[in-house]
């Protein structure tokens, strides 16, 4: 039997994506967040992880996708990273999926000007799965930006 | 039991524990110095407490024993079976000691004269010659129970050394002073000694050796209850049961609140019994990060004891409160702050036994130290009755050091000046004394206070002592806070930079809060405060509904309002730090999850002020130009000292030419001369009624005739005098502006109306004049 790699997937936007299972810590459903103003415009907040303070990172502003409509509440993918423990805001969770190495395929056409933000994609019986490289998913995150972020205000 | 005897016997056992393994892990590697080291140092920790507290048959067996690890140690010797099993009794030995103590407080009656015996006599032969090598290295002071122990082991076999010259040598003597010779580190070892003492100390050692080792395991079975009673516990792991804790908390307050809601009577009861059980839970956690404060104060008697005798000073330390406890962590940051301060008091706080002597005080200085709780607080306080702090010497001194120009130093009141001790920079000591007195104490003292939120008081009386106070928290995780509201989201502000809240209510916003050229400010009694917006911040859009808070801060010194549409509380909350990708933000210091399990950012007061450029040049000057701008349009507005002298006139003199307000008491008032006086900071203060000036057409006043009535005291100081100026009542500083002199050079300069009354305004500089024609003469000819 060829390798494989147990996946965590999701959709975003549509699209079927998905981590690592190794690198996610825990998924939870939607938390209430607290805005941080002058944050990076990709993190939407703080949350409560049972006492833990974590930063959940909105994954359709990551992958500059159009913003998920208020009334949809998102589910947290935390994953471990090496900055500590990330929370991926996720439209809707999905299996995991043990995909086989020989299905996979190097970073394909890009997915919407997010392309260094893919690894590959596998090919699926029915689907297209796109792996993330979760290392430049967070750490790629420009924190420089101190900017007000004006879209929450009301 | 004795605290310190248990804590002795904890710590004994748990080092014996580890020497048997070390002793097995020698039997293997019998070359390892490393771990002949160790157990030589653990050896030596038993030897040395146990002298200290008195258990002399203990220290005898450990004694020798420490000296046949030295030679081991020092590789003078070889281990070999025999030694180690004699080590080994010793172990089961020193074993058997501390469990006959711990049941029954003494060592019992049993003798070990031959263990004693046994272990001499194997490190005899190697001793000897090493005595015979380097024994004139033997300048270490001998243990007080060496001479006797040697006697002891004087029938010992002292083995012929014929290549050495003290052979001649009694035994006995020759044993005692080997006993010396061992005790100093020199490793001048011949190289010819081991061969031969090796057999000849291996010699009589297998008939003492199964009688010795056999009776001590059975002691064993006595069991330990001191040292079972207790555990080490990682601090770690107390940190976080602490966070788990304070999670339970949380989810307890969550069940609680839903409780309350639901009307099931099954669930209220267990969410009833969750809370007590948390709440206790919560508590026994903290306990376990106590410590009574004694433990850091332990050390000051000896460090008290020592500086006194180098300082020449007879001083005592009493404490109390020592079992108050806070927080291991808080503990450990007090204890060098705490130290300085009580090597300042013995150093610089009480004088010399002849100096106290003659200002009437017993020859020995008393240093006291008070711990106790308060608020939520633990407040520690340091008292000597020394010669107290001369605030003319601070002052003095500080306008040498450049900290203060003498104009302010004038203006501050003596508790203040005071407190410069606590600038930077800033040292009394006329010389610099091993002690203490480099100038980098007091502050480093404050800062480091400061560091774990706690606040330094100073309380001095010139010739009675100094009382030094520090306020602590009771723990450094969790800080008070104010949660204030901005546009529906909470943020946490510590309390420390906190300075005051100020309301304005909603019709009051405009006229009250001034925009300056776009930048906000608000008058706080006279002086501008600038603004700065939290919804601005924030980048949230401001509420225009409802009263409206200043929340004043100050960081660096300078005071800033944060405007804010909502005090919600002030909360102990727990601080946790921001995730990588937030850091960096200038405005916030951390979060903390509020009671409802949500997530509240901790506002960095500082970092804010920074940013906002609240405390920048550009701002300050904005604000300093408006404020002379201020004074320009309407005048000079003075500080206004206002007071009454007799009969229902209002009085006013300029503040600035005030140099004191003191209160003595009348029978502090003596006569002489022409007048009255008052001994006041080691000078003659004399003094007058304002009545006197019979320009001000005041009553006569026949003041001072009750002795115990207290006067109040207006000091007027030009150069070196000062003079006091007796007034029936201080009512009032105001701030107004007052039309200039009426130029008719009198003692009254106009009047005009403050608070609602006519108020005659007495250019003090005339006042003095008129009263005391001689006073201008005298402090010009200085």
């Amino acid at each position: 039997m060829s390798q494989s790699t147990q996946l965590c997937t999701f959709y975003v936007d549509g699209s079927y994506l998905g981590v690592e299972a190794l690198q996610v810590q825990e998924i939870i459903r939607h938390q209430e967040l607290t805005r941080v103003p002058h944050a990076p415009s990709v993190v939407r907040g703080l949350i409560n992880l049972r006492g833990q303070i974590v930063t959940a990172v909105d994954l359709r502003a990551r992958l500059n996708r159009a913003p998920r409509a208020e009334s949809d509440p998102a589910t947290n993918i935390v994953l471990l990273t090496s900055i500590g423990a990330v929370s991926l805001l996720v439209d809707e969770i999905g299996d995991v999926v043990e995909a086989r190495e020989e299905d996979f395929e190097l970073s394909p056409d890009s997915v919407e000007g997010a392309g260094d933000l893919i690894l590959g994609a596998y090919k699926l019986e029915n689907d297209l799965l796109v792996r993330l490289d979760t290392v430049a998913l967070v750490e790629g995150i420009d924190r420089g930006v101190v900017a007000p972020s004006t879209e929450d205000v009301a | 039991m004795d605290e310190l005897v248990s804590e002795f016997l904890i710590e004994s056992y748990e080092n014996l524990d580890q020497l048997d393994r070390e002793f097995v892990e020698l039997e293997k590697s019998p070359d390892s110095r490393e771990t002949l080291a160790g157990v030589f140092r653990t050896i030596h920790t038993i030897k040395g407490t146990c002298g200290f507290l008195g258990f002399s048959k203990l220290e005898r067996v450990t004694h020798v024993g420490e000296n046949l690890l030295s030679l081991l140690r020092d590789g003078k010797l070889d281990l070999t079976p025999e030694i180690t099993s004699a080590l080994l009794s010793m172990v089961d030995t020193v074993r058997e000691l501390l469990s006959e103590i711990e049941s029954t407080q003494s060592e019992g009656d049993r003798n070990y004269d031959d263990l004693i015996r046994l272990l001499s006599d194997l490190r005899g032969g190697a001793a000897q010659e090493e005595e015979g090598a380097g024994g004139e290295a033997a300048s270490d002071p001998a243990p007080a129970t060496q001479g006797e122990e040697a006697a002891e082991a004087e029938p010992a076999s002292a083995p012929e050394a014929p290549d050495t010259a003290e052979v001649a040598k009694a035994p006995d003597t020759a044993e005692a002073v080997a006993d010396e010779a061992k005790t100093t580190e020199a490793a001048s070892e011949p190289a010819h000694a081991e061969p031969a003492a090796e057999p000849a100390a291996a010699k009589p050692e297998p008939k003492a050796q199964p009688a010795e080792a056999r009776p001590a395991p059975a002691a064993r079975a006595g069991g330990r209850g001191v040292s079972d009673s207790s555990i080490r516990v990682d601090v770690r792991l107390l940190d976080n049961l602490m966070n788990m804790v304070g999670e339970l908390v949380l989810a307890r307050n969550q069940i609680v609140q839903s409780d309350a809601v639901q009307a099931d009577r099954s669930l209220a009861e267990a969410s009833q019994r969750l809370n007590l059980i948390a709440s206790e839970l919560q508590e026994g956690v903290m306990k376990t990060r106590m410590q009574p404060i004694g433990n850091v104060w332990n050390r000051f008697p000896r460090v008290v004891r020592d500086l006194a005798v180098t300082c020449g000073k007879e001083v005592r330390i009493e404490m109390e409160g020592r079992e108050t406890e806070l927080d291991k962590s808080l503990l450990e940051a007090i204890g060098d702050p705490l130290t300085h301060v009580v090597r300042n008091s013995v150093d610089h706080g009480i004088e010399s036994p002849d100096v106290r002597e003659a200002a009437g005080k017993p020859r020995e200085g008393c240093l006291k130290l008070l711990a106790y709780h308060e608020g939520g607080q633990v407040n520690i306080e340091i008292r000597d009755d020394g010669g107290g702090i001369d605030p003319e010497r601070i002052g003095k001194k500080a306008i040498e050091r450049g900290l203060m120009t003498p104009e302010q130093i004038a203006r501050m009141g003596d508790q203040e000046i005071v407190a410069l001790i606590f600038a930077p920079g800033f040292s009394t000591a006329e010389k610099v004394t091993n002690v203490s007195g480099r100038g980098v104490g007091m502050d480093v003292v404050k800062t480091n206070i400061e560091k774990i939120g706690g606040t330094v008081d100073i309380h001095s009386t010139l010739g009675e002592g100094t009382s030094l106070k520090i306020k602590i928290p009771l723990t450094l995780a969790i800080i008070p806070a104010l949660i204030v509201g901005c546009a529906e989201n909470h943020y946490a502000i510590p309390q420390i930079s906190l300075h005051e809240v100020v309301r304005i209510e909603a019709g009051e916003i405009e006229s009250k809060i001034e925009r300056i050229r776009g930048a906000a400010v608000y008058r706080l009694r006279g002086n501008l405060l600038p603004l700065v917006y939290l919804s601005d911040i924030m980048g949230t859009a401001e509420v225009q509904e409802g009263a409206t808070y200043i929340v004043v801060l100050h960081a660096e010194d300078r005071h800033f309002g944060l405007v804010v549409n909502e005090i919600c509380d002030t909360q102990e909350i727990v601080v946790k730090p921001l995730g990588k990708l937030l850091q960096g933000i200038p405005f916030f210091a951390g979060a903390t999850i509020m009671g409802d399990g949500r997530v509240a950012l901790i506002l960095d007061v500082l970092g804010m002020a920074h940013a906002s450029q609240m405390i920048s040049g550009e701002r300050e000057r904005i604000v300093r130009e408006q404020q002379e701008a201020d004074d320009l349009k309407t005048g000079t507005s003075k500080s206004l000292l206002l007071f009454s002298g007799g009969g229902d006139r209002q009085l006013a003199t300029e503040l600035s030419l005030v140099a004191r307000l003191e209160e003595f008491e009348a029978s502090a008032i003596e006569s002489a001369g022409h007048g009255r006086v008052v001994q006041y900071r080691g000078q003659i203060l004399p003094v007058h009624h304002v009545s006197e000036c019979m320009d001000l057409g005041l009553p006569p006043s026949c003041w001072g005739s009750d002795p115990d009535e207290m006067l109040e005291v207006i000091v007027y100081t030009r150069g070196k005098h000062s003079v006091g100026l007796v007034v029936d009542e201080i009512l009032d500083i105001a701030k107004e502006v007052v039309a200039d002199d009426n130029g008719f050079g009198g003692v009254v300069t106009g009047s005009t109306v403050i608070k609602d009354r006519v108020t005659t305004l007495v250019d003090l500089d005339r006042l003095v004049q008129s009263i005391n024609p001689n006073f201008a003469e005298m402090s010009e000819v200085l």
